[in-house]
């Protein structure tokens, strides 16, 4: 049996959320869902973990705040000190307080970039990629739940088309995959 | 799903649906731009490349081509400089801050208030680089190894940290405001039909699926980041305002600059955010989504600020006549300053800084749409006017009466201003014709709990079967 893939469209965050809490007790798997603003509370019904995201970006700050340090030491202390107005410049404890404001931007500057540059590529989303959702509708106004019969060993398409049809679902579509 | 209280007015008047809200924003984009716009971008355009000319020139003759002179060495540049990152603050504060207080109303305004500020900052980061003289040589601010031995920048001083502040503020600003915008573009890729807009918004929306995983990654960046750029922007204009307080000029040194300046800062960039949202609002046909109520609110984060603004004048003025120093008796907030020859720059200040925007406590005035167009439009002069006396009128009597003097701008000091006012309308005529003006995403996002026709518990599902 060819593997089916089954899109059902929801017109409303809500509908789609008890939709898919009521296949996930079923027993069915749902592979994805696709929406044109974030659904709060999707994660958990389907099975998402928390990303890791922000610890990524606390690494990347951290990594600025160490070069940071590193570049201002090398820099202002051991490779070339300089005497400007006075400042301690014989210590890096002693001349430290005038490089927070450098400190604080590079680590801002690392800690922003890098997570939004992980995030581009976590999600697959770089200049000129295709768009991979499975109808236009769904950054418009529909609200879709991916369905795969590869996941769902235990119910056949019919099964859980016929599941979907007791949900408040606006529109069913299946596909060869 | 969240509920917001029945007293709060709506956010998006009538009765709307997801479909309508892309409709109503993607519309321009769809749709021939008016005969108005191709106006006002001629005369944007031909005003920046006028500036552009005047830039050149000035590259080309030397700094001399502008009016300053020994005493007065930093005028109109800087006070441009600081005018424009100041306006450069509401996109992100807008943004960032607000995000993480919860402010449902900034949904309508980041997404202009944030290309505003890219646009402001361009325009504030090209100054400090021409007025270098020699800007072939501007990677010098940069600490890059070089062929002249150990030739470090210093890291002691507030004009370097300036460099690493505003190139920050800059690059991490366009990251969220661009990273709002992706899911944004892949929404006006899937529903245009020309082909060359279909190629060119794909490009952009960086092929943009919108499922769960993304929305949640989208989510933990845009709180993450807002997080990262609240403490920057108050850190911006800090650092500027060390520019001046870390200096041993009287009426710069002084230890309320950071946060008076970041207070003045966030006052003149919601002026700028009013300025141009009113006239886009009713341009755009988008009266039910930037309604009264959010003017009355920016107003009120106007009334704040500029009270802040007023506290410090106040401050600055009681304690140049409270120290009894002569030095101190010409600084921009003196009495010299208010009865001297810079006078009408003291009094500007006054009028289109605390009278006119005092207006403002009025209920009437601030839920007046015109009356908060011409306002923001006061306050937009009245904060030019604050950095051209801070800058000009401590400078222009300082220690020795021999080196008094008054500064006269030039032909290319008003070409260089204006041209830049040039540049930056254009930039924003161009985004409101081919970006998203709003933030579709988020807009549809508080439709259900903040949307007049789901208020209040009549839920109106009439597409519903």
């Amino acid at each position: 049996m060819a593997n089916k893939v089954i899109y059902a469209v929801y017109e409303d965050p809500e509908l789609l959320k008890g939709a898919a809490r009521k296949l996930i007790t079923a027993g069915v798997k749902v592979r994805d869902v696709f929406s044109p603003f974030p659904v709060h509370g999707i994660d958990p019904i389907i099975g998402l973990k928390r990303t890791r995201l922000g610890i990524v970006s606390f690494m990347f700050g951290s990594m600025g705040l160490s070069l940071a340090l590193l570049g201002t030491y090398y820099m202002m202390i051991y490779d070339w000190p300089m005497d400007i107005g006075g400042k301690p410049n014989q210590h890096f404890y002693q001349n430290i307080p005038a490089f927070v404001p450098v400190l604080f931007e590079f680590t801002v500057l690392c800690a922003a970039h890098g997570m939004a540059i992980t995030y581009l590529i976590r999600n697959k989303t770089l200049p000129g990629m295709p768009g991979r959702n499975p109808d236009p509708r769904s950054t418009d106004d529909k609200f879709i739940i991916e369905l795969r019969t590869e996941d769902n060993h235990g119910h056949d398409a019919e099964a859980i088309t016929g599941m979907l049809r007791e949900t408040p679902v606006f529109e069913i579509n299946e596909r060869q995959c | 799903m969240q509920q917001e209280a029945a007293i709060r007015p709506p956010l998006i008047l009538g009765h709307r649906t997801f479909g309508d809200i892309t409709a109503d924003v993607i519309a321009p984009i769809e749709n021939k731009a008016s005969t108005t716009w191709y106006v006002l971008l001629t005369i944007a355009a031909l005003i920046a490349t006028y500036g552009i000319g005047c830039i050149l020139y000035l590259i080309s003759h030397g700094i001399g081509a502008w009016g300053m002179n020994k005493t007065i060495n930093w005028a109109w540049d800087i006070t441009n400089f600081v005018w424009w990152v100041g306006i450069g603050h509401a996109g992100t504060l807008i943004s960032a801050v607000l995000l993480l207080f919860r402010q449902r109303w900034r949904m309508a305004v980041n997404r202009s208030a944030e290309a505003m500020t890219i646009f402001a900052v361009m325009m504030a980061a090209m100054f400090p680089m021409i007025h270098m003289g020699r800007i072939w040589l501007a990677y010098f601010v940069f600490p890059l190894p070089n062929q002249f031995g150990s030739l470090w920048v210093n890291f002691n001083s507030p004009l370097l940290w300036d460099v690493f502040a505003i190139s920050t503020y800059f690059s991490v600003s366009v990251v969220y405001w661009y990273i709002g915008l992706i899911p944004d573009f892949a929404t006006i890729r899937d529903r245009v039909v020309k082909t060359w807009q279909k190629k060119f918004y794909g490009v952009l929306s960086f092929g943009w699926t919108g499922n769960a995983k993304a929305w949640q990654r989208f989510e933990e960046v845009s709180l993450v980041l807002a997080g990262l750029a609240t403490p920057l922007v108050f850190s911006v204009h800090s650092v500027v305002s060390m520019d001046f307080a870390t200096s041993l000029v009287p009426g710069w040194h002084s230890t309320i600059f950071p946060p008076y300046f970041v207070a003045g800062a966030i006052f003149s960039g919601f002026a700028m955010v009013q300025t141009l949202l009113l006239v886009m609002r009713k341009a755009m046909k988008l009266e039910a989504y930037v309604t009264r109520k959010h003017v009355e609110y920016m107003n009120i984060v106007i009334m704040v600020t500029g009270g802040i603004v007023a506290v410090a004048y106040g401050t600055e003025f009681f304690m140049s006549w409270y120290s009894g120093v002569q030095y101190e008796a010409y600084t921009y907030m003196s009495v010299g300053a208010a009865t001297g020859q810079y006078a009408w720059a003291f009094w500007a200040l006054i009028i289109c800084n605390i009278l006119i925007p005092g207006m403002l406590w009025f209920k009437p005035v601030r839920t007046s749409f015109f009356w908060a167009w011409a306002i923001s439009i006061v306050i937009n002069v009245g904060m030019w006017f604050e950095r051209f006396d801070i800058i000009v009128l401590c400078l222009h009597h300082e220690y020795l009466p021999s080196g008094w003097t008054m500064f006269y701008p030039t032909w290319v000091d008003v070409g260089t201003f204006i041209g830049t006012i040039g540049i930056f309308f254009t930039l924003y005529l161009l985004f409101a014709r081919f970006f998203p003006v709003l933030a579709l995403n988020e807009l549809k996002s508080i439709l259900k709990t903040s949307g007049e026709s789901y208020k209040g518990g009549e839920v109106l599902r009439k597409s519903q079967h």
